[in-house]
């Protein structure tokens, strides 16, 4: 199954970025995550607070705002689409993610499949 | 866990097992259950506790379950209420039904991957999240799986009855699922928030159980042993830093010599017992790792042919590497580096404690670019933050 790797971070955390062991930990489970098979595409994000642009449409009008959609204390710092078995395979990978041992949040989400309609699921009993 | 709550527990899974035991419905007792701690929380504060609380619950939920029955008015009511007929509670003397229950949670045609997290909810009482959380499994599909394993106790008639010709394999089922348990709490080597701590404690006390339960299992005692040794090097795993600290660089002043004293004295009886298996084996392992910390001379020859008999009883995957590893010692880190080489990359690609062993054995043996690369790959597969700072440093060690 595909799923996205929603990887967020506090201010601080964004703000760690430079340290290099940070950055070895995370060169090492980029390479990781990609040469296991695991993960076919994804990114880091530059910080939301000073590069972000947000765009919504009002009545036809394009608004576009400087700044990120939601002001929150954790904010989007990157993403990894992987195709793991199950659910469990991709809890462990974003176990694994070095964001978590700096107060770093991962949020696992199921990707949609083609083709599939996009409404959600009848409720598993 | 404080002995409250562990007295807690305690009483928790013989009243469940009681209830269990008799109505084959783990899941119908849970609910009976509950509802009479409920209706306990209501009236002891205003009527008081009651002289024996055990008993007045137990009456109370057979009560519920009664009710229920009734209220389903199925064809299998009789049988339902004839089965839930028992007078346990009259009297202030409860059997302990605790094993069959442990059986149950451990019977083949339960799905492996669940009688941990089984035995952990009936026999302890857990909540499906915090098992979820130690675990490592999302907390919605935890719930789903308990639900249809008691589904099935119930649906599929599994019986609470275990013929002494099952005991031997169904009881290793039993001591698997506990270690599995351990090992959730073992890896979890940051384990200070108190909600995603691992469940060393709880597996400890569910040995402590099975030895009790079932005496004659030599196995039991090994794994008791076996975590002992292991809590007893709990707290030395870990720096001033919170950085990783292999069994290898370990101060064993840090060790808890109490724990230590207690696994040996197991360890010694059961050898008496003349009975030896895979778990005896892991704990004889840890014991002569400590013994050598203590004394400063390693028997490499010893630790290599218990490796080698562990391999024989229990090829798992962290067996082979450790045995591998201990190989190093006797026959070299090239023989050794064979041995990994010969595990399927199907089962060793995203295991960590592989590639830290490799880039181990490849460092020895000065292949220090295939070292670099082996670190890197167990960098990218650390979960633990203080393991993955040893490896950054060990890579660094290397230079560029």
């Amino acid at each position: 199954m595909r799923y996205a790797l929603l990887v967020y971070e506090t201010e601080a955390g964004i703000a760690g970025r430079g340290d290099p062991e940070y950055q070895a930990a995370y060169r090492a489970y980029i390479k990781a995550i990609y040469e296991s098979g695991t993960a076919y595409a994804g990114s880091g994000l530059r910080d939301a607070a000073t590069t972000a642009t947000t765009l919504r449409l009002v009545g036809g009008q394009r608004h576009i705002q400087d700044g990120p959609f939601a002001d929150t204390k954790e904010q989007l710092a990157g993403f990894f689409l992987i195709d793991v078995p199950d659910l469990d395979k991709a809890l462990e990978w974003a176990a694994r993610c070095p964001s978590t041992a700096r107060g770093g949040i991962v949020e696992v989400r199921p990707a949609l499949e083609q083709n599939e309609p996009c409404q959600p699921a009848e409720p598993e009993t | 866990m404080d002995p409250a709550e562990l007295a807690a527990r305690a009483s928790y899974g013989r009243l469940l097992s009681i209830l269990a035991v008799r109505t084959r419905d783990v899941a119908g007792a849970e609910d009976a259950l509950a509802e009479a701690f409920l209706a306990a929380v209501a009236q002891w504060p205003v009527e008081g506790v009651p002289r024996s609380p055990e008993a007045w619950l137990l009456t109370a939920a057979r009560r519920k379950l009664v009710d229920a029955a009734r209220r389903r008015r199925t064809r299998d009511e009789k049988r339902a209420l004839l089965e839930v007929d028992f007078d346990e509670a009259d009297g202030n003397v409860f059997g302990d039904e605790r094993l069959r229950l442990l059986f149950v949670c451990a019977h083949p045609a339960i799905e492996a991957a669940v009688r941990t997290p089984l035995m952990l909810q009936t026999v302890l009482g857990l909540d499906a999240a915090r098992i979820a959380s130690a675990l490592r499994v999302a907390p919605k599909t935890m719930g789903q799986r308990l639900w249809r394993a008691k589904t099935k106790i119930r649906d599929a008639g599994i019986s609470f009855d275990v013929a002494v010709e099952d005991l031997p394999g169904r009881s290793f089922a039993v001591l698997e699922a506990i270690y599995a348990a351990y090992g959730s709490g073992w890896e979890d080597v940051a384990g200070q928030a108190a909600a995603s701590r691992g469940l060393t404690e709880e597996a400890i006390w569910l040995a402590r159980l099975t030895v009790r339960l079932l005496p004659d299992e030599p196995e039991a005692r090994g794994l008791l042993a076996l975590m002992l040794y292991a809590e007893a090097r709990a707290t030395a795993r870990r720096g001033e830093t919170g950085e990783y600290v292999p069994l290898t660089e370990q101060d064993p002043s840090r060790w808890d010599p109490r724990r230590i004293a207690e696994a040996e004295a197991i360890l010694q009886e059961t050898a008496r017992m003349g009975r030896v298996g895979p778990l005896q084996i892991e704990a004889a392992i840890q014991s002569a790792h400590i013994d050598a910390r203590r004394t400063g001379a390693r028997d490499d020859r010893a630790l290599s042919l218990l490796y080698e008999a562990l391999v024989r009883m229990a090829p798992t995957l962290g067996v082979r590497i450790a045995h591998a590893v201990a190989l190093s010692n006797t026959e070299g880190a090239a023989h050794a580096i064979e041995r990994l080489d010969a595990i399927e990359s199907s089962a060793s690609e995203d295991y960590q404690p592989y590639w830290s062993a490799r880039a181990h054995l490849l460092e020895r043996l000065g292949r220090l670019g295939d070292a670099r690369d082996a670190y890197e790959r167990a960098i990218g597969l650390a979960e633990d933050d203080g393991v993955r700072r040893w490896l950054l440093a060990k890579k660094r060690a290397l230079g560029t």
